[in-house]
């Protein structure tokens, strides 16, 4: 107590923050934020219309936004935390009540001039709860059931109602980052080998409902996953995704075939070329070489990510930094995963480069209370 | 209590482990993605880009013929013109600028076009064809295939092209068509894949414009199958498109060529036929015009400079867009809302002394003398302004105002041209409204007249006529025929006046025209079967100040252009029976008696007639003149044009 209290003063503060954020950080984000802004431009054939002016206004505001979060002391955001989860749980449940319908699925909601996904907000809000939790909980009981049960059914409550829009990509995103803090807080072992199990059970089930009158996924949910399974089976049609997309991927080779030389994006054979299928354009553009490359700035980013955490002895801050860090991991690893025929297309973007304004508002959002547990870190005098 | 509410150090060491744990699993991760990327990309990568090429199907769009229009006659005014261009595709040209080089020997192009032709063919993927040259003469096309062999990925494509065969006449109707521009694209939210071929055509102004959805069709498409060097190797499915409707208009292209050059006689000039049973328009036309044919291949910029510097706006369809006040013209309507509600008699006289006053203000008629007793009938014919001062005090401006609006006054007719005019017709509430002030009898006095705020434009002049002519509240139709469809005529109800009301007013107009005196007896029509009616109009732009009066220039004509009066004429015949009915207005051009009354009979005799009158329809004392005049006109030879159902 004495000890963080009396190093509480260390901490800078006022415009001083400004070079103590994490700068090395911040570099990269703006790195891979410009490769998308490049590839968007790619996508519209070479114009900033319609894609690269709005992404690059929309970063613009989530990079204030990030610099916002940043600066408000960490301690803030912690007793905020179960505010937070709170409130996007109403907004979950709002959008389950009212919420606009788009593209078969009900995501949306209008608060006025602005249209939110409660689903993104959530990704941070559950692990900003699950943070403070376990900041809040002695380190003793953390594996003792009643406790583990608790922090379980604040994940399970908000994946149900993802489920239920149905976003699959979210609700996966939800349970692996709230399933790693808990990881990291330190939960028994036994407690994730139960729970792998039961997640095998669940697969089975669900694949077992299949045209039963209990049928937990939507039909073309199903279909996603035959063809994932098997692309072949429908090349033209709803395997059309999938196999376009690698051979988008494969056509690039080495090197790639140069910017915005793409056949594959440029004749529209790829769907959603400008959201969650981005990644196929830049590699069949830019190559394995450009291809790789992202994927490495992406682990710097998830690896400064650590550092930070690493460093940082409050419980909170590193937690937090974690939690963040897993999702961002997440984000990429699956959306790369499912361009590359590794995982279902379930529809996740790119984390910085995929078109879409909510995503990475709340990326950035997530990266400033990075920026923050990193600047008010307890410092040794 | 702290801000900070606990802090856990023991728990801090268990973060860092699991963390690594954690963020060995997802280098693992990472890790594996690299290595599909890598398997998919460096191993099998050439498999797969074979798959790319050697199968790449290509959605080709099949560009759907333009619909034709046509005038009432079934000539062409619209047409689509094959043209050969020639395509170059960059991977399969190789070295472009040496390939570029010998095919400017034969097709030369400027050294603008050759650096935009490179920029699009730096722009575009290696396998898109980049359009190097359009409208190629036939020889030149038969010298770039015999030379196909050194001129490697050089095709040529046929394609069609707007062209307009009667030029300038049709500039403002029909209009003409150009490439879509990024403007077009963002302000149109039209989601046809056609606008996204480069340069694709579509109406930017007149019929052209207003009717783009109907002309341009629905694209076709053709699935092919390319391979890597861009080849079509197949063609798989074919879905032929449907071409745009074919549009007839009521003009007859004989009296638009003889209006549009019957009226280039003047600076600047515009007038508008229209028959008086059914509402069809006949002729539309605003001088000086311009070749649509320009505009089709992007206008070059010093002749679009050339025509938007020109004083006499070319570009503007005046006929439609112009608004003039309407001067003495406008005395009818005053005439009939007097007449109509009672508050003057057909055999009332009034005394003109020249002027009247009103308060402090003096108002003048145009014959400074005055007119001395004059009754409804000489006030039209005459034009006296202190008769319609008068009745203006007496009917007051909102029963004036309610009449103008049954005759299509302040009214936008419902006609697929561009910026039609409203015009003005004021009220009390319009000048609170949109002035703030409230409404001074001498602003009745001056709308009496047809001045102050009073608007109208030939089109809406010319349809009052017709209106005031057929005593039923016609609507004008430019629309004949869309594929064929004949288009309705809108039902053209009883305007609701008393017979004794229009034939009072008629009868002011007839004796305009016919009788000693009258303002338009100079332009008459002797041909005892085609009687015309008119009324002139002449609308002051300014006063002549003192000062100017003080320098001698008391004459319009003095004066310099832009300052002087517009000159109009409202006219319909035959008397008895009428046909057709016209406005002419000309701008700038001083009294309407003098200089629109004689256009007005010329372009009312060419309709009646269908085509040159005898020189037996003029008075005999101006035969002499008018053959000399029609001597200078440059008409079309009406053998030139044929309808096309006739050649089909």
């Amino acid at each position: 107590m004495s000890y963080l209290v009396h190093n509480y003063k260390a901490v800078p503060s006022g415009w001083r923050k400004i070079l103590y954020l994490n700068w090395p950080l911040i570099l990269l984000i703006v790195a891979v934020s410009m490769i998308g802004f490049l590839m968007l431009y790619s996508v519209a054939g070479g114009s900033i219309h319609p894609w690269v002016a709005p992404q690059v206004k929309r970063f613009g505001v989530g990079f204030v936004v990030m610099l916002m979060v940043a600066f408000v002391p960490i301690w803030f955001w912690r007793n905020i935390a179960g505010l937070a989860y709170f409130i996007s749980l109403v907004l979950l449940i709002g959008v389950a009540l009212f919420g606009q319908v788009g593209m078969g699925a009900q995501r949306w909601i209008d608060l006025g001039p602005i249209r939110i996904q409660p689903s993104e907000l959530m990704k941070i809000a559950l692990v900003m709860a699950l943070a403070a939790y376990y900041d809040w909980l002695d380190i003793s009981k953390v594996s003792r059931p009643l406790w583990v049960f608790l922090p379980v059914l604040m994940i399970l409550v908000p994946m149900a109602l993802v489920l239920k829009q149905p976003d699959l990509g979210t609700a996966l995103l939800l349970a692996l980052g709230g399933g790693a803090v808990m990881f990291m807080a330190g939960v028994s072992w036994i407690y994730f080998a139960v729970a792998l199990a039961a997640g095998g059970g669940l697969v089975a089930t669900v694949m077992l409902s299949r045209g039963t009158s209990w049928q937990l996924l939507k039909d073309y949910q199903f279909k996603r996953i035959d063809i994932f399974l098997n692309p072949a089976l429908d090349p033209l049609g709803a395997g059309y995704h999938i196999t376009q997309s690698k051979i988008a991927l494969g056509s690039g080779g080495w090197a790639g075939r140069g910017y915005m030389q793409g056949t594959q994006s440029r004749l529209n054979f790829l769907p959603e070329k400008q959201t969650d299928f981005i990644f196929t354009t830049l590699a069949e553009e830019l190559g394995f070489v450009g291809g790789a490359s992202l994927l490495l700035l992406y682990i710097l980013i998830v690896a400064f990510i650590l550092m930070s955490a690493y460093n940082n002895r409050d419980r909170f801050g590193a937690l937090l930094t974690l939690g963040i860090g897993m999702t961002f991991f997440l984000f990429f690893a699956v959306n790369m995963a499912m361009v590359m025929g590794l995982a279902p297309v379930v529809g996740v973007p790119l984390p910085l480069v995929s078109y879409g304004g909510t995503a990475m508002l709340v990326l950035l959002i997530g990266f400033g209370l990075v920026q923050s547990a990193h600047i008010h870190r307890p410092r040794r005098t | 209590m702290s801000l900070i509410k606990r802090g856990n150090e023991n728990g801090v060491k268990s973060v860092n482990r699991r963390a690594l744990i954690v963020f060995g699993a997802q280098a693992g991760v990472a890790g594996l993605l690299a290595a599909r990327l890598r398997y998919l990309q460096v191993d099998q990568g050439a498999q797969f880009r074979l798959l790319a090429e050697e199968n790449r199907i290509n959605i080709r769009l099949i560009p759907p013929a333009r619909g034709l229009i046509f005038d009432r006659n079934w000539v062409l005014l619209a047409e689509n013109l094959q043209n050969y261009r020639i395509v170059m595709v960059r991977e399969q040209a190789g070295d472009v600028k040496a390939v570029l080089d010998r095919l400017m020997e034969i097709v030369p192009l400027s050294p603008r076009d050759h650096a935009t032709v490179l920029k699009e063919l730096r722009r575009r993927a290696a396998f898109v064809p980049v359009t190097i040259a359009e409208r190629l003469s036939w020889s030149q096309l038969a010298e770039v295939m015999a030379n196909a062999p050194a001129l490697p990925g050089v095709t040529a494509e046929l394609g069609l092209s707007r062209h307009y065969p009667l030029g300038p006449d049709f500039a403002h109707v029909v209009g003409y068509v150009g490439p879509v521009s990024d403007f077009d694209l963002k302000h149109m939210n039209d989601p046809d894949p056609l606008l996204q071929i480069p340069k694709f055509q579509i109406g930017k102004s007149g019929v052209e414009r207003k009717l783009e959805r109907k002309l341009r069709g629905f694209a076709g498409t053709r699935r092919i199958e390319v391979n890597a060097v861009g080849r079509v190797m197949r063609e798989i499915d074919r879905h032929e498109g449907q071409p745009g409707a074919n549009v007839q208009l009521t003009i007859d292209n004989g009296l638009q060529n003889y209006m549009l050059a019957r009226l280039g006689t003047e600076l600047s000039a515009s007038a508008v036929v229209i028959d008086v049973r059914n509402g069809d328009l006949m002729a539309i036309g605003s001088s000086p015009s311009f070749d649509p044919n320009k505009f089709v291949r992007g206008i070059s910029v010093p002749d679009y400079k050339d025509l938007t510097q020109n004083p006499y706006l070319p570009l503007a369809d005046k006929a439609v867009q112009g608004t003039y006040p309407p001067g003495s013209t406008f005395k009818v309507m005053v005439a009939l809302a007097a007449l109509e509600a009672g508050l003057v008699t057909t055999d009332e006289t009034i005394f003109c002394r020249g002027y009247i006053d009103l308060g402090k203000q003096r108002f003048h008629c145009w014959k400074r003398a005055g007119h001395g007793r004059i009754d409804l009938k000489n006030s039209l014919k005459q034009s006296c302004d202190v008769y319609y001062y008068e009745m203006a005090q007496r009917v007051g401006i909102e029963k004036i105002a309610a009449m103008a609006r049954r005759f299509g006054l302040g009214d936008r007719a419902p006609l697929p041209l561009n910026g039609i005019a409203a015009g003005r017709i004021p009220t009390k509430a319009w000048k609170k409204r949109t002035i703030g002030e409230s409404w001074r009898i001498g602003d009745s006095l001056n709308a009496a007249i047809g001045q102050g705020f009073v608007q109208a434009s030939p089109l809406q002049l010319a349809l009052m006529t017709a209106r005031l002519a057929s005593g039923r509240a016609l609507a004008a139709r430019l629309l004949k025929s869309i594929d064929g469809v004949e288009t309705e005529i809108a039902p053209a109800p009883d305007l609701g006046l008393s017979p004794a009301t229009l034939d009072a007013v008629r009868g002011g107009m007839f004796a305009v025209s016919n009788e000693r005196h009258g303002t338009g007896y100079a332009s008459r029509i002797a041909e005892k079967s085609m009687l015309m009616a008119g009324k002139s109009g002449t609308s002051q732009v300014r006063r002549i100040t003192r000062k100017e009066r003080a320098r001698g220039i008391t004459r319009n004509l003095d004066l310099p252009w832009k300052r002087r009066d517009h000159a109009l004429f409202i006219a319909y015949a035959p008397f008895d029976a009428p046909r057709y009915a016209t406005a002419v207005v000309v701008e700038h051009g001083g009294g309407g008696s003098h200089f629109a009354a004689p256009i007005a009979r010329d372009l009312l005799l060419e309709a009646l007639y269908g085509g040159t009158p005898p020189l037996s329809a003029y008075p005999r004392s101006q035969r002499t003149r008018i053959q000399n005049e029609r001597d200078k006109l440059i008409l079309r030879d009406p053998a030139s044009v044929v309808p096309a159902k006739d050649r089909a």
